[in-house]
């Protein structure tokens, strides 16, 4: 877990209960690093469409899509936050 | 079912089991494909057990164990309950198993690689049988949409896919294949995708392009590419297993009340009631079927019980049919979300084309057999 102070988390999803479920579960593996980072949500469906998914939830570390159409767990995304 | 050679991190509430987009694949360890192999045919032996015992068992507790009469009521409705619930059951398992390994192939990128540059008429057909297969759930219907047309993908052909993925939907295929046999489930499977591809077909000859919001098509400029997963074997087996336990771990519920709600029509309701308000002669009951349908929403698993149950007191094949498509295929959560892509015009063009080709499939079924 070096080097990973600064990122920006971002959750695409137009307010599905899978999106809140991607939200919460990336809060808290940022909770659990340790991380300063925040999540923020993405709800308007062309902010979301400007990133190129086609299935939703979508995960966004540093403005690149990192995940779409599934829910990752709270390990997951660690996994994917500590690359 | 439980193949305990799985490590994965997916525990994933969700309505599609989507293999979608270039994730950091679930990476299995290899200790040999054979192992997976042998735990899958161990799996198959316990189902086909299991299954064989349902229906002694059932009658057994029932009428023997709780000492109900056969030709009671409540003895015909347990019965049914308590015979139907693990049937179901375990068909949805084995099904959602084969649809995960088979969905683990499609992906939406790759669909829409496939219907780029298609032609209207193979369009409408492709898409349509691209519908059934590809992952795909109501809530990612706006990305898809916009997905598919900003690559090109003619409008009435977007339309024949987002009519064809939740109509012609595979655990309804296969549960009506259990329960009816082949005949009923062809005939739906027909059906659903005759509907699909011409629905889409005159609503591509309608040109409704101006009833899309204006936003959708400045931003035409994707390409349709798509990452190839490399999952192998086992992965493809992690996929079935997840999508076994993300689907029938949300819609057992459902089943459950399916079959309860079946259950009280088998034992209650008098033989051939239904045939008076529900049969064949009854013409306008497939526009009511259709529009007690439309509104409501249910799970294609949960609804196939239901009809079930109405078929066997005498309800028509095409009214129940027109009831169960309309239930499953036109729904009110994905029209408000298709809403905010399609102006009012089209979403109602859509609902009314779709709406009609499901009627006449329950005329000419009620006509024809």
């Amino acid at each position: 877990m070096t080097g990973v102070t600064n990122v920006k988390i971002q959750v695409l999803g137009t307010g599905c209960a899978k999106c809140k479920q991607l939200t919460a579960n990336a809060e808290k593996a940022v909770a659990d690093l340790g991380l300063g980072a925040s999540v923020e949500k993405v709800e308007d469906i062309r902010e979301i469409m400007k990133y190129r998914v086609m299935t939703t939830p979508a995960l966004v570390v540093d403005g690149k899509v990192r995940s779409a159409g599934k829910v990752l767990s709270p390990e997951a995304v660690k996994e994917l936050l500590r690359q | 079912m439980g193949l305990p050679i799985i490590t994965t991190s997916e525990p994933a509430p969700a309505c599609c089991a989507g293999p979608a987009g270039s994730t950091p694949a679930a990476r299995t360890r290899h200790p040999g494909t054979g192992r997976t192999a042998l735990l899958l045919l161990l799996g198959l032996g316990a189902w086909i057990a299991a299954y064989a015992a349902v229906l002694p068992l059932s009658e057994w507790i029932t009428f023997r164990a709780i000492g109900l009469s056969p030709t009671s009521h409540l003895g015909q409705s347990i019965a049914f309950f308590l015979y139907d619930t693990p049937k179901v059951l375990l068909l949805l398992v084995l099904i959602v198993f084969v649809v995960g390994i088979i969905r683990s192939f499609f992906t939406a990128e790759r669909t829409r690689a496939i219907l780029a540059g298609k032609r209207e008429s193979v369009g409408n057909v492709l898409a349509a049988l691209l519908g059934v297969v590809t992952p795909f759930c109501s809530c990612s219907a706006v990305p898809l949409f916009i997905g598919f047309v900003e690559v090109g993908v003619p409008l009435g052909v977007t339309l024949s896919f987002l009519i064809s993925a939740p109509m012609v939907n595979e655990i309804a295929l296969v549960l009506l294949f259990g329960l009816f046999g082949w005949k009923v489930a062809a005939l739906y499977l027909v059906t659903g995708l005759t509907i699909a591809i011409v629905a889409g077909w005159v609503l591509g000859r309608m040109k409704l392009e101006r009833y899309v919001e204006s936003w959708v098509y400045e931003s035409m400029k994707a390409e349709a590419t798509f990452e190839k997963e490399r999952l192998g074997f086992q992965g493809r087996v992690v996929k079935g297993l997840e999508a076994v336990r993300e689907i029938v771990g949300k819609v057992w519920p459902w089943v459950v009340a399916g079959i309860a709600v079946g259950a009280g029509i088998h034992g209650y309701v008098p033989e051939g009631l239904l045939a008076a308000f529900m049969g064949k002669s009854a013409w306008w009951s497939v526009p009511a079927a259709v529009a007690i349908g439309v509104p409501m929403y249910s799970n294609a698993a949960g609804i196939i019980p239901v009809v079930e149950a109405l078929l066997g007191k005498g309800a028509a094949l095409g009214t129940v049919l027109a009831f169960m498509m309309s239930v499953i295929g036109l729904s009110l959560p994905e029209i408000v979300i298709l809403r905010k892509v399609l102006r009012p015009q089209l979403i109602a063009a859509f609902v009314g084309v779709v709406a009609t080709g499901i009627l006449m499939v329950g005329w000419m079924f009620n006509a024809v057999l």
